[in-house]
């Protein structure tokens, strides 16, 4: 099992992680607008590439919070991770 | 008309039916190794951003610093303040009633756009002590637990076995495990299962000792 580096904890066990896929998916401006076939877009259609992928982690286990991570999807290899997304109280330290 | 009766209910520890069964495994082990149970304490959960003013004004109300940096944790005059996250600190107080330290942690972080709820029952203590007590909790847990890596004043928020757990040090050879009460006798179990290792060698004609759990 890899150590993920959590951008708080610092380098922790797989088992205390959770996925949250792709990242930088952006909420529609106008979801009211958007075609049923361009909102299962958004909701249900993610990239899938061999190599680098951007996506989301919780560290669920520890600090709870959730970052953006590069992994690439051959080796399942953190290649970065970036900082802490922010909180509800405006908090990303 | 019947009377109405009262009651006064007292705290009781989740772990009480563990009490007798731990000291005497203590007694049998000691000097290498203590389990015991910790102290009914209150305890808030505090969510503030720390670069404000909240931190600071917290720390009028509870009479000590709060930890700065990551995982690490600082002694209040009654109690302790462990971080738990960039925005996240866990303070406990053994003289303050729950509600009063709600009350109070609260007041001073909602100035600040901050909150405090009281999470007294969410977690319940253990207390490991002597010489093997780090090595038993890497029984489950893999972090770094060697007094270089994690040394007084340090805490984490990990897992021991599948029980969400706080480690917190207090020293070399003394180490405070927090854990939900409904976690709490599974984790006990393990922790006793695993101290059989540091059993000394029985005789022969003493025969078993029980270690029945409750
Ligand atoms: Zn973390």
């Amino acid at each position: 099992m890899q150590l993920i580096a959590c951008p708080w904890c610092g380098p922790r066990e797989e088992l205390e992680f959770s996925y949250g896929g792709q990242a930088h998916v952006a909420y529609p401006s106008d979801p009211a607008a958007l075609t049923d076939e361009q909102w299962a877009r958004f909701v249900f259609f993610r990239d899938n590439p061999k190599g680098p992928f951007a996506e989301r982690w919780a560290h669920s286990a520890g600090c709870r919070r959730w970052f953006t991570a590069v992994r690439d999807t051959r080796t399942h290899r953190f290649l970065s991770v970036g900082p802490l997304a922010a909180s509800g109280s405006g908090a990303t330290s | 008309m019947a009377e109405i009766q009262t009651a006064t209910l007292t705290a009781r520890h989740p772990l009480e039916g563990y009490r007798d069964l731990l000291e005497a495994l203590s007694a049998e082990l000691a000097p290498a190794l203590a389990l015991e149970l910790g102290g009914l304490v209150a305890a808030v959960d505090l969510r503030v951003d720390p670069a404000g003013g909240g931190p600071a004004a917290v720390e009028q109300v509870v009479g000590g610093p709060l930890p700065t940096r990551p995982d690490t944790w600082t002694a209040l005059p009654a109690g302790q303040a462990l971080r738990l996250g960039p925005d996240e600190w866990l303070l406990t107080s053994a003289a303050a009633q729950p509600e009063d330290w709600e009350f109070a942690v609260d007041e001073a972080a909602a100035a600040h756009g901050g909150m405090a709820v009281d999470v007294s029952a969410q977690r319940t203590a253990l207390r490991l002590r002597g010489g093997a007590a780090r090595e038993l909790l890497t029984t489950g847990c893999a972090l770094d637990l060697r007094p270089r890596s994690f040394p007084h004043g340090r805490c984490a928020q990990t897992l021991f076995g599948q029980a969400a757990v706080v480690l917190v040090a207090h020293g070399g050879d003394d180490l405070q495990v927090l854990v939900r009460p409904s976690f709490a006798a599974h984790v006990v179990d393990r922790l006793v299962d695993a101290a059989t290792e540091y059993r000394p060698d029985p005789s022969p004609e003493s025969g078993p000792a029980s270690w029945e759990t409750p």
